[in-house]
């Protein structure tokens, strides 16, 4: 019931709204009650609404408006990039984009390949009934 | 330091129509032009001035017979260019196409080349969907990025005239034929044609085995199912 993730300097966030839709950014500075200045290695430094952030359980350990270079740094020691696509959610994005990627041939091999691993599952199922019900 | 954006708008944008943002002089600085002085020793580069042409001395112009009452405008021969239809860049020689109309709806086929009326030149190939070496209009197709190799295919004897119609005199029905029925009247495919089909298929074939699952996705047809939206799918 307690809140488990915190609007903090360094906690990492997606964007879920907007032109930076999909990035994984940082928290550097708290603007007002509504706004926060969100940073991340390959953007520019700005301002954004937290109703447009979902926090993630990433932290790291940064001060107030770091440089971009500390700020790179920080996130190369706190290894932000593997811990955010081994994490369960990291890695729904990614299937997702992946799919959604998939050329016209690539869903038809998808298909194809479904249909192979259904069969071979219930080949190996009525096997496994078969050897119980004897 | 910020990443350098390229040029999204006019250098001078309007305020309101008719008023710029920026005055000439501001504008001189922002072209560069004084870079461009500097680059060419303080100097506009400019061409040389061409030498006037001399005023032609032979024959002296002799004041025309008729005048039109009304100014009549001088109208210029346009040479006419019939231009075939420009092919969306995503159709290339080899490319798999999904036809979208007609009796072949769904199928995918391999595009050969365009052809001089603006038509698409495809073929199935025959043996894997049963689509014959056909024209199929660009805007009933929708092109995949899936190509085949077609560089052994050589398409150079088809062109419009192979397709059209041949032209059967009809003879005129006596009181008693009328009531025949027109079996006898059924059109066979030349065996010319079926060897052209079979001259093109063999090449593509073998090009299309090379790349697994490509014969099984060509002889399957495509359509929509739940949950694709065909304005998010990449095709």
């Amino acid at each position: 019931m307690t809140f488990k993730r915190f609007v903090e300097i360094g906690r990492v966030a997606l964007v879920n709204y907007g032109k930076e839709y999909g990035r994984l950014v940082v928290i550097v500075d708290v603007v007002d009650q509504n706004r926060a200045l969100i940073d991340a290695p390959d953007m520019v430094r700005c301002q954004i609404n937290f109703k447009r952030l979902s926090l993630t359980d990433i932290k790291i350990d940064i001060p107030r408006i770091p440089k971009k270079k500390t700020l790179i740094a920080a996130m190369e020691e706190a290894d932000v990039k593997n811990k955010w696509e081994k994490s369960s959610w990291g890695r729904k994005l990614i299937v997702q984009q992946r799919r959604a990627s998939l050329n016209d041939f690539d869903r038809f091999k998808v298909m194809l390949a479904r249909i192979k691993r259904g069969g071979v599952i219930r080949q190996e199922l009525a096997r496994l009934k078969k050897e119980n019900a004897a | 330091m910020a990443p350098k954006k390229t040029r999204t708008g006019p250098r001078n944008p309007d305020l309101v129509p008719g008023i710029k943002k920026f005055s000439r002089s501001k504008m001189y600085h922002k072209r560069g032009l004084w870079a461009i002085k500097a680059k060419h020793g303080g100097k506009f580069p400019s061409h040389e001035a061409k030498p006037a042409a001399q005023p032609d001395v032979a024959a002296p112009e002799k004041a025309p017979k008729f005048y039109p009452a009304d100014d009549v405008k001088k109208t210029r021969a346009k040479p006419k260019k019939n231009n075939p239809t420009k092919l969306r860049a995503s159709i290339t020689p080899g490319t798999v196409l999904i036809l979208l109309a007609g009796r072949f709806m769904g199928k995918r086929v391999v595009f050969l080349n365009q052809l001089p009326s603006g038509l698409l030149l495809v073929t199935g190939p025959f043996k894997v969907n049963g689509v014959p070496v056909k024209r199929v209009n660009q805007a009933y197709v929708i092109a995949t990025s899936t190509k085949v190799d077609i560089s052994s295919v050589d398409v150079s004897k088809f062109d419009d005239k192979y397709f059209t119609k041949e032209k059967t005199k009809k003879a005129k029905k006596t009181e008693g034929e009328f009531f025949k029925s027109d079996e006898e009247e059924k059109s066979v495919l030349p065996q010319y044609k079926k060897d052209d089909q079979k001259a093109v298929d063999t090449a593509l074939l073998k090009a299309i085995e090379a790349v697994p699952d490509l014969k099984t996705y060509l002889s399957a047809r495509f359509s929509l199912r739940d949950g694709m939206k065909p304005h998010q799918l990449v095709f």
